[in-house]
């Protein structure tokens, strides 16, 4: 009997043991112990980016669920300012509209870049007469004046041949779209209505590569996918023609038709140890996972200056 | 006789004409399953079966997205099947024909042709919002079972109309209250056609996209549902999500999952057959 009790002692001692170490452990280097739920939504186009990031993250904390929604950047930030999701993706700025949503319900967020995404703009490889174009012939094209006025190439320079131009894009519902007529024509969201619109990029390819008197945009993502069907432009942004390069958006070179891709992180979620570690985990490695999925990363030092503001968010909200 | 001729040769062209008619459809369905096949057969194996989402398509897999439907088709079934059989059973059965049940009949045809998403929205606020259910797997399938609602209705009205009435009145004859004559008789009778119309209407709804990203399934979850209260994502979304990625081998991703959803509704359509075959047996 007397051994019998003396075993279970042990046993005690031994677990209690084992326990005090995992606990001084998990406070010494908090890794693979953190637990909980993170809700992410928002933007289609950051998506990918962030989906690799979880996937990742998940070999590093393996209990941390990582959910994430593709309702657009207005469907995201609407959960977000309701104070449903951790972290919203968005491809553009938030709002004014937004921001009041926000403030109403006492939502505080930052606001952190994570990668860079260029628009390309391409015609047929056959098109052995485009060079590069400037903003202003872009716009020239693409503002809601062109529909039914500017038709053929001749029009845009004289010396192009006297042949009907065939534009492609994406459709208006698009953050894409949003971002390119606010860069080239001045106005989100304003341009001609006569263009072939495709949600699926997929589709704007096929019909560029299939068409000699093309001219489209998308994604820098499906050009890098697509680089034997179609041609690339460059654009003269003033002082010269830039082809979207790796250095050349990351460098903000390729202007205005590169843009910054974000995340925004609730104020009250960064409170929870395991959201900290995953916005932490996105800055460190958004720069190799981003080249990853298509997308340009940020210069180094802008993945540095931000995890510190993260830090300073995280430190004034504790 | 130049008139019968006449007539004859109309009737050829007509039979030609509807021959054409006829084959478009199906051949248009045979490109795009032997497209799809083409596409994505290489990429069905087991991996693809149990591995989660990721960035590198080789490694990606539609396991959260496959046992996301699952869980809405069965969730589905629960609720749809005995609402919508019991109010099929009243309308034709028990409510007498006045102005009340003319509009409430009027109201489920409409029903049946409203947009999807326009449930999507009615779900994300009456289920999501007020119910407060979140973006769950039960918010989605009440969602879902109010879309299929009104077809199984109706399939369940037609199924009881095809019932003979002289097994009906044999019934009545015998002796038999209504509960009993329906429960013994008409049931039975028409449970082929019943659940062949259950059977069509979940294969709708298990490829329904639109209102689930309304009401806010989402496009990665690293986790299968273990509650009704759980998040998810389904087939559907999945492929939709591939299907707009730049690289190839999502491309490659998106028709090996539409293989895995087609098969899915094959099999709940040769179900919905295999059981209208055996009661037809059976009543004959």
């Amino acid at each position: 009997m007397k051994k019998i009790i003396t075993i279970i002692a042990l046993a005690f001692i031994v677990g209690a043991c084992g326990n005090k170490k995992d606990q001084s452990e998990k406070a010494e280097n908090d890794s693979g112990n953190l637990e909980g739920t993170i809700k992410v939504d928002g933007s289609s186009t950051v998506f990918p980016i962030t989906e690799a990031v979880a996937e990742e993250f998940r070999s590093v904390q393996p209990n941390v669920k990582v959910t994430i929604g593709v309702s657009g950047t207005g469907g995201g930030f609407q959960k977000f300012s309701r104070g449903e999701t951790n972290i919203s993706d968005a491809s553009r700025p938030i709002k004014d509209k937004e921001i009041e949503a926000c403030a109403a319900n006492n939502i505080t967020y930052i606001e952190l870049e994570v990668a860079y995404d260029g628009l390309a703009v391409l015609v047929n490889p056959e098109n052995d007469w485009v060079d590069n174009f400037t903003v202003e012939e872009l716009k020239k094209i693409w503002e809601p004046a062109a529909q039914g006025t500017i038709m053929k190439w001749n029009q845009i320079r004289p010396e192009w041949p006297n042949e009907e131009i065939h534009l492609y894009g994406p459709g208006i519902a698009s953050g894409t779209y949003d971002y390119f007529t606010e860069a080239v024509v001045g106005k989100s969201g304003s341009s001609r209505g006569d263009y072939t619109a495709s949600e699926d990029d997929h589709v704007l390819v096929q019909g560029i590569a299939g068409d000699k008197f093309s001219l489209g945009f998308f994604g820098l993502a499906y050009y890098t996918e697509n680089q034997d069907k179609l041609k690339l432009i460059g654009v003269n942004n003033g002082t010269e023609v830039v082809k979207p390069t790796l250095e050349t958006v990351s460098t903000g070179t390729y202007a205005p038709l590169s843009r910054p891709l974000f995340i925004y992180v609730n104020s009250t979620s960064v409170k929870s140890p395991e959201v900290v570690a995953f916005v932490h985990y996105y800055l460190e490695n958004a720069g190799e996972l981003s080249t990853d999925v298509g997308y340009i990363p940020l210069p180094t030092e802008l993945y540095t200056k931000q995890k510190e503001d993260f830090q300073a968010f995280v430190e004034s909200n504790k | 006789m130049n008139n019968i001729r006449k007539n004859r040769w109309k009737d050829q062209v007509f039979k030609i004409w509807g021959i054409f008619c006829t084959l478009i459809g199906l051949v248009l369905l045979v490109v795009f399953i032997g497209d799809i096949l083409i596409d994505g057969l290489t990429r069905i194996n087991w991996d693809f079966i149990t591995n989660l989402p990721s960035r590198k398509p080789e490694n990606s897999g539609i396991y959260t997205a496959l046992m996301g439907s699952i869980w809405i088709l069965l969730l589905t079934t629960i609720i749809a099947f005995p609402i919508g059989v019991a109010a099929g059973i009243y309308l034709e059965e028990y409510s007498k024909k006045n102005r009340l049940s003319g509009l409430l009949e009027i109201n489920i045809s409409n029903l049946a042709g409203v947009p999807s998403i326009i449930y999507g929205l009615l779900g994300l606020e009456v289920f999501v919002r007020i119910m407060n259910l979140g973006a769950s797997v039960l918010a989605g399938s009440l969602t879902l079972s109010l879309l299929i609602l009104p077809i199984v209705i109706v399939a369940t009205r037609e199924a009881i109309k095809a019932v003979p009435s002289s097994i009906k009145d044999a019934s009545y004859a015998l002796g038999a209250s209504k509960w009993q004559t329906i429960w013994h008789q008409i049931l039975p009778a028409s449970g082929g056609g019943i659940l062949t119309g259950v059977i069509l209407a979940l294969s709708r709804a298990v490829g329904e996209t639109a209102p689930l990203i309304v009401v806010g399934a989402l496009a990665y979850v690293p986790f299968v549902p273990q509650s009704p209260l759980d998040e998810f994502s389904v087939l559907p979304i999945q492929i939709f999500n591939w299907i707009s990625r730049p690289q190839a081998g999502f491309i490659e991703n998106a028709a090996a999952a539409i293989i895995v959803l087609l098969a899915i509704t094959f099999v709940m359509n040769g179900i919905a057959v295999y059981f209208r075959n055996k009661w037809q047996k059976k009543w004959k």
